[in-house]
């Protein structure tokens, strides 16, 4: 059994943080680019799932290209002991897909908790951020809404090692 | 208009995508497909841009160092900044939002001083301060996208 070194990890990060090779056998031709067995690098793809370094492992979608063009980016300013509690709520409402515990930059910036609300238009995402408040009892909760108006770029995170 | 071998691979395969040797004919097994018509709607979802990749999200905290971004921007050099933002290899995500703080993005490198040393770059460049708001903690589990399918 082969087990990467750390140098092999950090090119084969580099080699699929854009994507594995659409061909027959992908695993194959990663291998064979690092000069490795396939089953060495199918078990560090294995590895990394478990150890939570990847989350997932598939196709990743651009929200706006499958007709969820309206994107809000929703943050709240909670006192710091309710914070925790109420992301752990939120979390579990099915219309949000991302939430997130930032530091304030305070004055310039209240808000502690982010989450994303992906929807079709933005009445439907107005809509799903009111049943929330009503809902989680957030009416004295300080909120803002920043819907995206344009994307610029939008492309895996970059981990591999440069320089 | 998008095949229903297009919205299965979407449903199903944002994650969990197999770790055998041949993973795309695993999935057209799974369908009842062939192999090269996964192949052929992969890319052709990856030409339309309905999808990024077939590959990796990496857990932001342990796969490196990463930050989200705000910049308040002048309205009339949003374009010319976003662009200059845009060409660093860090930067992954990059959005415009109705705000004060205009631009967002996010940064990722290997590790800290990596990402530190982008971020002082941009803000010396760009002549404005930065507003840097690393995740503390991340509540939700990602399993994907669920797609409703409306045609």
């Amino acid at each position: 059994m082969t087990i990467l070194t750390q140098q092999q990890q950090e090119s084969l990060k580099a080699a699929i943080q854009d994507g594995l090779p659409l061909t027959a056998r992908p695993y194959a031709t990663l291998a064979s680019g690092l000069g490795v067995p396939e089953d060495a690098v199918i078990l560090q793809l294995e590895q990394w799932l478990q150890d939570g370094y990847i989350k997932r492992l598939g196709l990743v979608v651009r929200h706006h290209a499958v007709g969820y063009r309206a994107n809000a980016m929703v943050v709240w300013n909670v006192p710091d002991d309710q914070v925790d509690a109420l992301g752990e709520e939120m979390r579990q409402h099915p219309a949000i897909t991302l939430c997130y515990r930032r530091p304030r930059r305070l004055p310039d910036w209240p808000y502690n908790l982010f989450c994303m609300i992906h929807g079709k238009d933005r009445t439907l995402v107005h809509q799903q951020i009111e049943a929330l408040i009503q809902q989680l009892g957030l009416q004295n909760i300080q909120h803002a809404v920043l819907f995206s108006n344009r994307q610029f770029k939008q492309t895996g995170g970059r981990y591999a090692r440069v320089g | 208009m998008m095949t229903t071998l297009a919205r299965q691979l979407l449903d199903r395969y944002q994650r969990g995508l197999p770790l055998s040797a041949n993973p795309y004919a695993e999935i057209a097994a799974e369908l009842g497909v062939s192999e090269q018509d996964v192949l052929a709607t992969l890319r052709q979802l990856r030409e339309q841009k309905i999808i990024t990749r077939v590959g990796p999200v990496f857990d932001h905290h342990k796969a490196g160092a990463s930050t989200l971004v705000a910049m308040a921007v002048p309205p009339e050099r949003l374009d010319e900044i976003a662009a200059y933002i845009s060409r660093f290899d860090a930067v992954n995500h990059n959005y415009a939002r109705e705000h004060d703080f205009n631009l967002w993005f996010v940064v990722t490198a290997a590790d800290q001083q990596q990402l530190d040393a982008v971020l002082a770059t941009i803000e010396t460049d760009c002549g404005m301060p930065l507003l840097n708001l690393p995740m503390e903690q991340a509540y939700h589990i990602d399993l994907g996208f669920k797609l409703a399918w409306q045609d």
